[in-house]
């Protein structure tokens, strides 16, 4: 198999500051790789560089086995979900609206948008005849945040980017919106990139768990591995999940 | 003098339709632009504050003796009128187009927007309300500013005015500025109605 997204010796730097250091991954298709870290790990710089936010200082990102630096920005981006953690879903669109952006953008027509709007807000949980025509404000925390991957998933694009999506959430909340993560993640086959300072997500949801420390990859681990592993900072995250087992 | 009245009313309603469309044409994209680059904003700011600090009269004043925008006439009045409406136009936009919450800007790009789409779609509904403040204000002031034109042979209702003080005749005076109070307030008020109308 070939890798769907990988990572080249990646380096990112500003103002003087390496971000990100020599960073290498190669991505398979239908992976969910979780990027764990302490704030300023670089994971977040890591992600935006997929989906050409950012663009390396040195070495490449390829996707599809392209560079992104060779992308159309525009034809790269409709290729890839992204949610947030701020959601930022458009306060002037209606949930309807919000939804059916990229397909709109796609020129798609419009009974074919809202038979996939219906559709997409039944599989993140939302009744459509109640939420389409609701304007964000109107809408809770977790309700904004299951829009916010809908949109991410309404022009099916292959590749979804996740920056600490459920970070802001109360933790019923968030279990719930990961459930459904996995739920949706068996059906529809993507490959994700999730960003996450939560060790504990990182177990539930990675197949691989992509380690950061200081903006160097310190360890690429499955789950299981990750549990035995004795780097530092993979030390240091296992004992936050020994010190309160129960949380 | 009823007649008189309704010309002068029609040439001040000229003076202030002309110059709001030619700032609004200026301060609009000038204030986009503005958010783009730390260096064009600095500079838009400051020439726009500059022209605003000049007192009014002062401003026509200095215009006549410009060659092509300068003179005696409308066209002096109406550049002088433009240059005091930049400001609040030009900051607003700015103001509102900076505002709109960096989130939402950054899922349009992401998402695959072009940046004439985010432009558009996005930057220009989110400021909307914010941008037509901005033109009330100016408007306003330009109303109050136009019978200034006057003194520069503009005309508009400051011909009543500036007549009504040479020959000390209060009724003149009132026969100028009640009209373009009236003007004003009505002007600040179907702006406004616009402005509340706008969803955001």
């Amino acid at each position: 198999m070939s890798a769907i997204v990988e990572f080249r010796r990646v380096q990112y730097r500003i103002g003087g500051r390496d971000i990100l250091r020599d960073m290498s991954i190669a991505i398979e298709p239908g992976e969910t790789i979780v990027l764990l870290g302490r704030s300023g790990s670089g994971k977040t710089t890591a992600l935006k560089m997929v989906n050409g936010l950012l663009f390396p200082t040195a070495g490449e990102v390829l996707v599809d086995g392209k560079a992104t630096t060779a992308w159309d920005p525009v034809r790269l981006r409709r290729r890839i979900g992204y949610v947030i953690q701020e959601v930022g879903l458009f306060p002037h669109f209606t949930v309807e609206r919000n939804v059916g952006l990229v397909p709109r953008l796609e020129g798609w027509g419009e009974p074919k948008i809202r038979a996939r709007v219906a559709q997409l807000l039944q599989e993140v949980g939302l009744d459509p005849a109640q939420f389409a025509a609701r304007y964000p404000r109107q809408l809770s925390g977790g309700q904004r945040q299951r829009v916010g991957v809908a949109r991410a998933l309404a022009a099916d694009p292959p590749i979804l980017l996740f920056d600490e999506p459920f970070g802001a959430l109360d933790p019923v909340t968030r279990l719930e919106l990961q459930k459904q993560y996995l739920s949706l993640r068996r059906e529809l086959h993507k490959t994700s990139i999730f960003v996450t300072h939560d060790v504990r997500e990182a177990l539930m949801l990675a197949s691989r768990i992509v380690l950061l420390h200081n903006g160097t990859l310190e360890l690429i681990a499955t789950p299981e591995e990750f549990r035995g592993a004795h780097t530092p900072e993979a030390e240091a995250f296992l004992a936050v999940l020994n010190e309160n087992p129960d949380v | 003098m009823y007649e008189e009245l309704r010309d002068l009313i029609l040439e001040h309603l000229a003076l202030v339709v002309t110059a709001m469309v030619v700032a609004i044409g200026l301060a609009v994209p000038a204030g986009i632009a503005a958010t783009r680059r730390a260096g064009w904003r600095r500079a838009a700011l400051g020439f726009a504050n500059i022209m605003q600090t000049v007192p009014s009269l002062a401003l026509f004043g200095f215009l006549i003796p410009i060659p092509f925008i300068g003179g005696i006439g409308k066209r002096t009045a109406i550049v002088a009128l433009v240059l005091y409406a930049l400001l609040p136009i030009l900051r607003n936009t700015l103001t509102g187009i900076l505002a709109v919450d960096p989130a939402v800007r950054e899922s349009a790009v992401a998402m695959g927007m072009t940046p004439s789409q985010v432009l558009w779609q996005v930057e220009l509904p989110l400021s909307a309300r914010t941008i037509l403040a901005g033109i009330r204000i100016a408007t306003v002031a330009t109303i109050g500013g136009a019978t200034i034109a006057a003194a520069i042979g503009g005309g508009g209702l400051g011909v009543f005015i500036f007549r009504g003080i040479a020959s000390v005749d209060t009724e003149q005076i009132l026969a100028g500025a009640i009209p373009a109070a009236l003007i004003a307030l009505a002007a600040d008020g179907l702006l406004g109605w616009i402005e509340r109308r706008v969803a955001v």
